[in-house]
C-alpha cells in the first residue's frame, strides 16, 4: 500500500492540535516536538513495514504514547493542559487520562479548534496565514515562504511572533462557546479566502507549491462545513467560490505552463466534478438574510463557469453582481473587474473612462493586471502605442515569471518592439 | 547465492513532513525492488537511537553509542546477493544515501 498524498502533512496538524490540547498552549513547542517524534517513528517503521491499515490511528496512538513518556517524565517540572494537570499527580492516573484525552471523539474537533486558534484576530492577517500553514498544513519555514513568496528570514519572525501570541493566549480556542465562535468565523473564512487566492493567482507550472496553498484552502473549509457551526452560509459561498475558481484551474496555465487568459481558455479542460460540486455548494449557501462577499463572488463564478463561451457570458448580471459587491465590499480591484465587464457589453473606450473613474485607483499601480487591462482596452481601441505603453509598464510589475511571460506573449500582440522591462 | 548484512548508518531527519514522506516512499520503494527480485531475504529491523553499551570484565553499563549521527546504525536487513560485488551493486539505491547515510555491507559467514 502507498502513502496517501500529502498524508504526513495533513496529520501534522491533527497530531499537534491534539498534542497541543494535552500539554496546554503554552506548551506548543513541546507539542511540535512530539508530533515530529511521531513522524520519525513512522518513517523509521513504515520504511521497513510498509503503511499500516489506518495510518491514521497509527500516528495519532503513536504521539499519544511519545507524548505519555514525555507527561511521565516532565510531570513534577512542568505545568500540563487544563484538562490534563488534575490528573499529573500520580503516575496511575496519567495513562487512563492521557488515553481518553486521545481517544478518536475526544480528538475529533482538534484541527477546527486549532485552525480558529490560529486566526488570532490580534495578528495580521499574513501572520494568520503563516501560522495556519506551518501548524495546521505542516509546510516548514522554507515552504511557507515558498508558497507566500516571501523572504525565508520574514517568514520566520513572522511564524516565530504569532506563534508567541498563542503560546500566550491562556489555551485554544473553545468551540463551545457559540457566541465567540460566531464572532471568530469571519476571521477564520478570511483567511481560507486569502490562502486560496494566494495560491490561485500565483499558480504556475514552476510553483507547484503555490497551486497546493489551493487545496490546503478547500480542505479546511471541507473541515468547518462537517462541524454543525461551522457550516454556516458564508462557509458554503466561500467553498463555493473555491470549488469554481479550483475548477478553472487547468485553464489558466496552459499545456506549456503559461498564463492564459479567459478568452483563449481551454473550457473544456475545466474540471467538471469540481464545476459541479462548486454550484451545488452555492445553491446550499442561499439560506439566512446575509449575502455575503463570498456569495456574490462565487455568483460571478458561477456566470463565467457556466457561459460556453467569452461572447455567451451573461456580462450583463456580472455587472449587476460587481455593483452589489462594491456595495458591500468596495475595492479597486472590484471596481476594476467591474469595468472590464462593462467594456465587454458597451465597449474598450467605456471601460477605459470606467477604469478612470475608480475610486481610490492609485491603489492598483503596483498591480500588473492594472495596467494589462487598460492595454487590452487600449489595443481594442487600435491605439497601438498606448497599449505598448501600458503593457511595458504591466511587465515591469510582474510578480513572477509566469506573469512576465504572460505580459509579454500579450505586448506582442500589439506589434513593435517587445516591452521587455529587464533589458 | 550468499548472503550479506546491510548496516545502513546515519539517522534520518527531515524539515518538514513532506520531506518524511517523500522520504518513506522512497525506502518502501526500494524493499518493494529488492523484494521482487527475489533479493531481500529478510526484511530486518528499524533500530531505535537510544540504547545502552556494556563494556569490559567490569560489565560497565553506560548509555549510549551516542556515536554521531552519521556513524548511528539505524537498521539493518538480510540481503541474498550473487557475491560481495553484486550485493554492494544493490545498496546504491538505498535511499539513506541520499541524505548523508551510508550503508556497510557484510557478507554472512557461512559454516
Amino acid at each position: 500500500m502507498d502513502v496517501a498524498e500529502h498524508l504526513f502533512r495533513h496529520e501534522w496538524g491533527r497530531l499537534v492540535a491534539a498534542l497541543t490540547r494535552a500539554f496546554g498552549a503554552h506548551n506548543l513547542p513541546l507539542a511540535e516536538d512530539v508530533a515530529q517524534e511521531a513522524l520519525c517513528r513512522a518513517m523509521e517503521t513504515w520504511s521497513y513495514r510498509g503503511v499500516p491499515a489506518n495510518p491514521q490511528a497509527w500516528l495519532m496512538t503513536t504521539a499519544r504514547n511519545c507524548a505519555l513518556d514525555v507527561l511521565r517524565r516532565e510531570r513534577t517540572v512542568r505545568t500540563f493542559g487544563q484538562e490534563l494537570q488534575r490528573y499529573m499527580l500520580s503516575e496511575w492516573t496519567i495513562g487512563p487520562a492521557v488515553e481518553a484525552l486521545f481517544a478518536d471523539h475526544a480528538v475529533k474537533d482538534d484541527l477546527l479548534r486549532m485552525m480558529f486558534s490560529c486566526c488570532e484576530p490580534r495578528l495580521p492577517e499574513e501572520s494568520q496565514l503563516a501560522l495556519i500553514l506551518n501548524i495546521l498544513c505542516g509546510f516548514s519555514v522554507d515552504e511557507v515562504a515558498a508558497a507566500l513568496l516571501a523572504g525565508r528570514a520574514a517568514v520566520t519572525k513572522r511564524i516565530v511572533r504569532a506563534k508567541r501570541t498563542l503560546r500566550q493566549s491562556g489555551g485554544l480556542f473553545s468551540l463551545e462557546a457559540r457566541s465567540g465562535f460566531a464572532a471568530r468565523l469571519p476571521v477564520v473564512l478570511r483567511a481560507l479566502y486569502l490562502l486560496f487566492n494566494e495560491g490561485y493567482h500565483g499558480a504556475s507550472r514552476t510553483s507547484v507549491i503555490r497551486t497546493e496553498l489551493c487545496g490546503e484552502a478547500m480542505r479546511l473549509a471541507a473541515l468547518l462545513l462537517d462541524h454543525p457551526v461551522g457550516a454556516a452560509p458564508e462557509t458554503y459561498a466561500l467553498s463555493a467560490l473555491m470549488c469554481l475558481n479550483a475548477a478553472r484551474l487547468p485553464g489558466r496555465i496552459d499545456a506549456l505552463g503559461e498564463l492564459q487568459t479567459l478568452e483563449h481558455q481551454d473550457r473544456s479542460s475545466w474540471d467538471p466534478g469540481l464545476l459541479a460540486e462548486g454550484l451545488a455548494l452555492l445553491g446550499r449557501s442561499a439560506w439566512g438574510t446575509n449575502a455575503s462577499q463570498y456569495h456574490i463572488e462565487a455568483a460571478i463564478a458561477a456566470c463565467h463557469t457556466t457561459a460556453t463561451s467569452l461572447a455567451g457570458t451573461d456580462w450583463r448580471k456580472i455587472v449587476q453582481l460587481y455593483d452589489a459587491l462594491l456595495r458591500i465590499a468596495p475595492s479597486p480591484a472590484a471596481a476594476l473587474s467591474r469595468a472590464i465587464a462593462v467594456a465587454q457589453i458597451e465597449g474598450p473606450q467605456r471601460g477605459l473612462t470606467e477604469i478612470a473613474a475608480i475610486a481610490g485607483r492609485e491603489r492598483l499601480a503596483a498591480y500588473p493586471f492594472y495596467e494589462a487591462a487598460m492595454a487590452e482596452l487600449e489595443l481594442r481601441c487600435g491605439r497601438h502605442a498606448a497599449a505598448r505603453r501600458h503593457f511595458g509598464a504591466a511587465v515591469a510589475l510582474a510578480r513572477n515569471p509566469a506573469e512576465r511571460v504572460f505580459l509579454e506573449r500579450r505586448a506582442r500582440a500589439c506589434g513593435g518592439h517587445s516591452p521587455r522591462a529587464d533589458s | 547465492m550468499s548472503e550479506f548484512t546491510f548496516l545502513f548508518r546515519g539517522r534520518q531527519t527531515f524539515e518538514s513532513p513532506e520531506e518524511a514522506q517523500k522520504h518513506v516512499q522512497q525506502w518502501m520503494a526500494w524493499f518493494k525492488e529488492l523484494g521482487a527480485a527475489g533479493h531481500l531475504k529478510d526484511p530486518g529491523h528499524p533500530l531505535e537511537a537510544r540504547g545502552k553499551v556494556v563494556r569490559g570484565s567490569q560489565r560497565l553499563v553506560t548509555d549510549g553509542p551516542y556515536a554521531e549521527a552519521k556513524d548511528v546504525v539505524g537498521g539493518y536487513i538480510t540481503v541474498e546477493a550473487a557475491d560481495l560485488a553484486h550485493a554492494a551493486e544493490l545498496s546504491k539505491g538505498c535511499p539513506i544515501l541520499g541524505v548523508g547515510g551510508s550503508v556497510e555491507i557484510r557478507p554472512i559467514q557461512s559454516l
